[in-house]
């Protein structure tokens, strides 16, 4: 796991691409071991999904403890299958929840000792007992506590109860819903049964990536009144069944435009006015905004489609550089990351710890959901909102708390998936 | 004993390429084959022999779509290729006199083969979208009053972008045919009385057989076995065999893509030994 590699001033997607493949294979050949090893000669090979895979974190990392992250950034599928095919490609996965249910078995990932997490008491009770407030309900779906801890060291399955062994340590999460153009829709729009209005014909889209994009039609069918799901998180044959004759049906009949699989297709689609309605992530609508474009993440009566990311530790993390993750993961709590990503419209596990790191116009607009002050600028400069706006959904309890299902991964995955190849091809 | 010591050579001599054919391209044919017997789980893939893969593929409707509209996106491609390819090998080959000029269009050909050929799918997506150039343009000349939606995310623009990057395929090797006709066969047509036209149909299209033979397998096993043009070009709403497997891949159904791709090959090897059983492209190599 001793892999040497020149400390790299700026990050560019191609030296990092090149970087990975280069760890890649010197991870599959005998590398000598060095003894003798400086912290800032560690190298953590870090790979997730786009949203949390920033650049900006490594060289702030390099900053702040001394080692290099290498991020790869991959779909969602793709995560998955790394995680689950290739242990020693990665140090540490940045995964969904729903994503770990599935890869957690494959023994692939070590569990991470409770009492070495120093802020873990002010982890978001989401992640602990399932529960934001003591009265809050629990979603529907792959809720977060339910994956997120084990029995024991080695466990292939999941503690029903809070334990020292946590799977993924909480990162990011937020409540998704679909995004739309105002500007040419021209009206409210106040359910998810808008996606399939005949009135955006052709101008429509949902993702294609199943575990996600069938649970953003369940919340359409739903709130069409087509079908009453027992657990959207995990249908039935039938229930799956029914879902995609609606929207094949919709499909024929062309209403959607296109279908999109990674982030950068989503903002394109929205940015160009191809699509003016679509399932969408946060930041997707913060880069369509920043190209002064409107767009609303549009809260919906029938409440959101919420997911969670956690950090992972694979198995072969040992020795200094198990330290040095831990070292990160406390790092990744304190603080810094946690302000850097709500300040694009995500939520960190530890918000208390994020708040030191952000102004209080900030907090209040992206937190509290109170109107801004003065004018809200990204991490990266643009500016997202003028003062007197308030944040879409509004505040912190009132996005989390009206979760209507967690993304999952049902007991009938593999039937769903193949339904949703004949709805691709269809 | 001489006799002997050559036919040692002889397989020795053989023998560097039969290796690297044998390790680069039989073995991991055969290894597909063997994994699309195996059986998958959520996460794993174990070593079996089954044959639930085939049943699922052969017992799905999806898949003979899927491979109805594969074949439909090659045969389109194929003759759209064939068009354009002809005629171009054909204005470089009789209409440009001078051999510097003939090289100097050549090379002008394959231009746009300087950069990926993603970058030249997508740089399309802009200029077909519904507020695209193409769009405004023919807004702009009042042809049109409402954006063409056909236009981007379509069977057409996923053609679009077969013809435009495959195009070239066809060109080299009829064009290499055609530079090799005797032009004094052509003369001797002229002579005869042939007109223009009975000169390409009975002298020139026989003569650039195999050159269109070479052209068409290459265009229909790339078109065959793409899959990223069909999923941006169609926004992901339509899908063709490729998109098959690489669904399977992604969701590490690695068996099941396998034996799509057992098929896929099978379907591959039938198109190309119809298309060998009209012309002899040995006589070409």
């Amino acid at each position: 796991m001793a892999i040497l590699a020149k400390p790299k001033v700026g990050y560019s997607r191609r030296s990092l691409l090149k970087a990975g493949g280069a760890a890649i294979a010197a991870s599959t050949l005998p590398a000598p071991m060095l003894w003798a090893q400086d912290t800032k000669d560690i190298v953590l090979r870090q790979f997730g999904t786009g949203v949390s895979n920033l650049n900006d974190v490594a060289n702030k990392v390099k900053e702040d403890l001394g080692f290099t992250l290498e991020m790869t950034a991959l779909d969602s599928d793709s995560v998955t299958q790394r995680a689950a095919t290739q242990p020693d490609s990665f140090d540490i996965a940045d995964i969904e929840y729903w994503i770990c249910k599935k890869v957690w078995p494959t023994g692939n990932l070590q569990a991470m000792d409770v009492s070495r997490i120093a802020n873990y008491d002010k982890i978001v009770g989401i992640f602990k007992d399932g529960k934001l407030t003591p009265d809050s309900e629990i979603a529907q779906g792959t809720a977060p506590h339910t994956v997120g801890f084990i029995p024991e060291p080695g466990a292939t399955t999941f503690a029903d109860e809070q334990t020292n062994w946590m799977t993924l340590i909480p990162t990011i999460y937020n409540a998704d819903t679909l995004g739309i153009r105002p500007d040419l829709i021209g009206r409210p729009i106040e359910s998810w049964a808008e996606l399939l209005n005949p009135e955006f014909q052709g101008k429509a889209s949902i993702l294609d990536i199943s575990s996600i994009g069938i649970m953003d039609m369940a919340m359409v069918c739903e709130a069409m009144g087509e079908i009453q799901y027992g657990d959207k998180g995990n249908m039935t044959r039938e229930e799956i069944d029914a879902t995609m004759a609606i929207f094949t049906e919709a499909k024929q009949n062309g209403q959607f435009r296109a279908f999109w699989k990674t982030f950068d297709e989503s903002v394109n689609l929205m940015a160009s006015g191809e699509v003016v309605i679509q399932s969408m992530w946060s930041p997707a609508i913060t880069a369509v905004k920043s190209r002064g474009i409107p767009c609303v993440y549009q809260p919906l009566k029938e409440g959101y489609r919420s997911w969670g990311g956690g950090i992972g530790l694979s198995q072969s993390l040992s020795g200094m550089e198990l330290d040095a993750a831990y070292e990160y993961i406390n790092w990744y709590l304190s603080g810094w990351v946690g302000g850097y990503l709500m300040r694009q419209g995500y939520y960190s596990a530890v918000p208390e710890t994020s708040k030191e790191f952000m102004s209080e116009n900030e907090w209040g607009y992206w937190f509290e959901g109170k109107e801004a002050t003065d004018v809200i600028t990204s991490p990266t400069g643009d500016q997202l909102a003028q003062a007197g706006e308030v944040r879409d959904g509004g505040s912190f309890e009132e996005r989390m708390g009206s979760v209507a299902c967690w993304n999952a991964v049902m007991d009938e995955n593999q039937y769903m998936v193949r339904k949703w190849n004949e709805f691709i091809a269809a | 004993m001489r006799l002997k010591n050559r036919h040692v050579l002889g397989w020795l001599e053989a023998s560097p390429l039969a290796l690297v054919l044998l390790l680069f391209l039989v073995a991991p044919i055969v290894m597909i084959v063997i994994v699309s017997f195996w059986g998958a789980t959520e996460f794993s893939i174990y070593p079996a022999f089954q044959f639930d893969n085939y049943e699922f593929l052969f017992g799905s409707p999806v898949t003979y779509r899927v491979f109805l509209a594969t074949l439909k996106y090659a045969f389109i491609t194929w003759a759209l290729t064939l068009a354009i390819g002809f005629t171009v090998a054909y204005f470089l080959a009789f209409h440009v006199r001078s051999l510097t000029m003939q090289i100097a269009l050549f090379l002008v050909c394959t231009i746009p083969f300087w950069t990926s050929n993603i970058i030249r799918m997508i740089s399309w997506i802009p200029f077909l979208g519904r507020n695209g150039i193409a769009n405004q343009t023919l807004i702009s000349w009042g042809l049109i009053d409402e954006p063409l939606e056909w236009l981007l995310y379509s069977d057409f623009a996923v053609i679009l972008a077969f013809v435009h990057l495959y195009t070239l395929f066809m060109v080299v090797p009829i064009f290499n045919t055609m530079m090799r006709i005797d032009k004094s066969l052509l003369e001797a047509a002229r002579d005869n009385g042939a007109s223009g036209l009975q000169t390409l149909v009975h002298v020139i299209l026989p003569l650039t057989k195999p050159g269109i033979m070479i052209g068409t397998i290459f265009v229909v096993t790339l078109v065959m076995g793409d899959f990223i043009t069909v999923r941006f070009m169609s926004g992901s709403q339509r899908a063709n065999v490729g998109r098959l497997i690489s669904n399977d891949i992604g969701l590490l159904q690695y068996p099941s893509a396998a034996a799509t791709a057992v098929v896929l090959l099978c379907t591959v090897l039938i198109v190309i030994a119809i298309l060998l059983r009209f012309v002899n492209i040995r006589k070409e190599l």
